[in-house]
C-alpha cells in the first residue's frame, strides 16, 4: 500500500505536510458550511485560516537552513558583533550582497512576513465577526442560522418587528408629491410621531389590497431567498401604527 | 443541505490532495517559493540595504513597509468597529445582565498576576526594541504587551484594567500608533525621498542611510506595537462587557 509511487505514499508519506493542511482546511470549510452556530462558523473560519498559515509556513522550510536572521558571520555590516576579522574586511571592501551559495542556507523571510500579518489581522477581524455575532443575540436572542432564519420570518408577519428601521423612508416624499394639497404640517407630524392622520388613510385601496395577497403568496410558496426585504418594507409599516399610538 | 455540503467539501478535499502531490516536498531548497527571485534578493539585499540583521523585520517594515502600514489601520479599524457595533445600536435588553456574576477576585491568582505582568511587560518591551537582530517586532510584542493587560482583567475584573488603560485612552494610543508610523513615512518624504523610503532620514539625523533604516524600523515598529497593544485590549474589553466597558467578565 505504502510501497514507492503508489498514490498513499506521495499523499501520507512524501507530502503529509499539505495532507494534514487538506485536511484542516477542510474541518474549517466544513464548519463554514454546515453548521447552524454562528459561532461555531467562525472557529471553522479560525482553523481553515490556520490551515492557510500552516501551508505557507511550510513553504518557507528549506533544509539545511537556519532563521532568517543573518549569522554574525554574514551579516555584510556586523556591527552588532564586531568580530576582528570581518571588521577589518568590511572596513576594506564595504559591505557585500550576500553570496548566492549562501542564500539557500537562510529560510525564506517572505512567507513568513505575510503571515505574521495576516495573524493580527486575522485576530482583528476575528473580533470584529464576534461583535457582530453578539449585536445579533442581543437583537434576536440566539446565534443559531435556522432560529434567526424563523425569527426573522416571524417579524416579517408580526407587528411591526423591525428593530432600528422606523422610518418608512420612501413613502414620506411621495405622498408629499402625490397629495400636495396636504399641508407640511401633516409630514412634519408624520416625522415626529403622530400617525394618526396615516393610520386613518392607510386602509385605502391602494395600500390595502396588495398587501393580503402578498402574504398569502408568501405564505403558500415561503421562498426563502429575496422574499424579505421587498416584502418586509410593504407589510410592516402598516401594524406598526397602533403600536406606536399606544406607547404615545 | 449536509449532504450537499459534505460532497462538496469531500470534493475539494480530493482536489486539492490531488493538487497536493505537485507541490514541493517538505524543505525542498529549490521550491518555486524559495528559489524566486524576490525572496532570494531579500536574503542577499537586506545586509546591504539597511543594518538590520532580522530579514523578517527588514521585508516587514521596509522593502512591504506600505503593506505593513495598512495592515495596522486595518487592526485599528476593526477595533474602532468592534467598539462601535456594540456600543450603539437599538434596544439593548436588560436581561442581558442576569448573567454577571458577582465575584471577589481569588488571592492567590491576584497575587500570582502581580508578579508576572511587569514580567510579561518587559518580555513584550523587549521582543518589540529587540525585533531588529532576533525574532520579534511590533507585532508580537504588541500581542504580548496586550496579553498582559487582558490578564489583568482576567484575573480582577475589567474595572481594574480600565483603570489601568481607559478605553479613551486605548483608542488614541492605537492612532498615535499609526501616526507615528506615518509620520515617519511622511518625513522621509519630505526629506525628498518616496514615503516610507527611510533612507532619507539620515540627512537630518546623523547616522548612515542603512542605520537611519534600522532606526526608522525601529519607529515603525513601535507604531505597530501602540495600535496592537491599545487594540488588542479594546477588542478582549469590548467582547467581554457586550460594549457596556463595566462590570464584564
Amino acid at each position: 500500500m505504502f510501497e514507492e509511487g503508489s498514490i498513499f505514499n506521495q499523499l501520507l508519506v512524501e507530502r503529509l505536510n499539505y495532507f494534514i493542511y487538506v485536511v484542516l482546511l477542510l474541518i474549517g470549510l466544513w464548519a463554514m458550511i454546515a453548521k447552524n452556530n454562528l459561532i461555531k462558523k467562525l472557529i471553522g473560519m479560525s482553523v481553515f485560516q490556520t490551515a492557510i498559515i500552516l501551508f505557507y509556513v511550510s513553504i518557507g522550510v528549506k533544509d539545511g537552513a537556519t532563521i532568517p536572521i543573518y549569522l554574525p558571520e554574514h551579516d555584510p555590516h556586523a556591527s552588532h558583533l564586531p568580530l576582528e576579522s570581518n571588521a577589518s574586511e568590511v572596513g576594506a571592501h564595504g559591505p557585500q550582497v550576500l553570496e548566492a551559495s549562501l542564500v539557500s542556507s537562510y529560510t525564506n523571510p517572505l512567507p513568513h512576513v505575510l503571515m505574521l500579518t495576516a495573524i493580527v489581522v486575522g485576530v482583528a477581524t476575528l473580533g470584529l465577526a464576534l461583535s457582530v455575532c453578539l449585536r445579533i443575540y442581543r437583537g434576536y436572542g440566539t446565534v443559531e442560522e435556522d432560529e434567526l432564519l424563523e425569527k426573522l420570518e416571524q417579524m416579517d408577519g408580526q407587528t411591526g418587528g423591525g428593530r432600528g428601521r422606523r422610518r418608512p423612508r420612501k413613502r414620506s416624499p411621495r405622498r408629499n408629491t402625490q397629495e400636495s394639497n396636504q399641508s407640511r404640517k401633516v409630514t412634519s407630524a408624520e416625522k415626529s410621531g403622530s400617525q394618526k392622520p396615516n393610520s386613518s388613510r392607510r386602509p385605502n385601496p391602494k395600500n390595502a389590497k396588495p398587501k393580503p395577497s402578498g402574504e398569502s403568496l408568501n405564505k403558500s410558496e415561503t421562498k426563502d431567498e429575496n422574499r424579505p426585504k421587498p416584502v418586509r418594507k410593504r407589510r410592516k409599516s402598516p401594524p406598526r401604527k397602533p403600536r406606536e399610538d399606544s406607547s404615545q | 443541505m449536509k449532504r450537499t455540503a459534505f460532497i462538496l467539501v469531500l470534493l475539494i478535499g480530493l482536489l486539492l490532495a490531488w493538487a497536493a502531490r505537485d507541490f514541493p516536498a517538505w524543505g525542498d531548497p529549490h521550491s518555486p517559493a524559495s528559489s524566486s527571485a524576490v525572496s532570494s534578493h531579500f536574503i542577499a539585499n537586506t545586509g546591504v540595504d539597511t543594518e538590520v540583521p532580522n530579514m523578517v523585520t527588514a521585508v516587514l517594515a521596509d522593502y512591504r513597509g506600505f503593506d505593513t502600514m495598512f495592515e495596522t489601520v486595518v487592526v485599528f479599524i476593526a477595533g474602532l468597529a468592534v467598539f462601535s457595533i456594540l456600543r450603539g445600536g437599538p434596544n439593548r435588553r436588560t436581561r442581558d445582565r442576569e448573567f454577571v456574576v458577582d465575584f471577589e477576585p481569588d488571592l492567590i491568582v491576584t497575587n500570582t498576576v502581580r508578579l508576572i505582568v511587569p514580567v510579561i511587560q518587559i518580555f513584550a518591551l523587549y521582543v518589540l526594541a529587540h525585533g531588529h537582530v532576533s525574532p520579534g517586532g511590533g507585532f508580537q510584542g504588541g500581542v504580548a504587551m496586550g496579553a498582559s493587560f487582558i490578564l489583568i482583567a482576567l484575573s480582577w475584573d475589567l474595572k481594574t484594567a480600565l483603570a489601568r488603560f481607559p478605553i479613551e485612552r486605548c483608542f488614541t494610543v492605537a492612532a498615535l500608533g499609526i501616526v507615528i508610523y506615518a509620520g515617519i513615512g511622511l518625513l522621509s518624504m519630505f526629506l525628498g525621498g518616496e514615503f516610507l523610503d527611510y533612507a532619507h532620514l539620515a540627512k537630518v539625523f546623523p547616522v548612515s542611510p542603512e542605520m537611519a533604516r534600522y532606526h526608522a524600523m525601529l519607529g515603525v515598529e513601535i507604531g505597530v506595537g501602540f495600535t496592537v497593544t491599545a487594540i488588542m485590549f479594546a477588542l478582549y474589553a469590548g467582547l467581554s462587557t457586550d460594549g457596556r466597558m463595566r462590570d464584564g467578565l
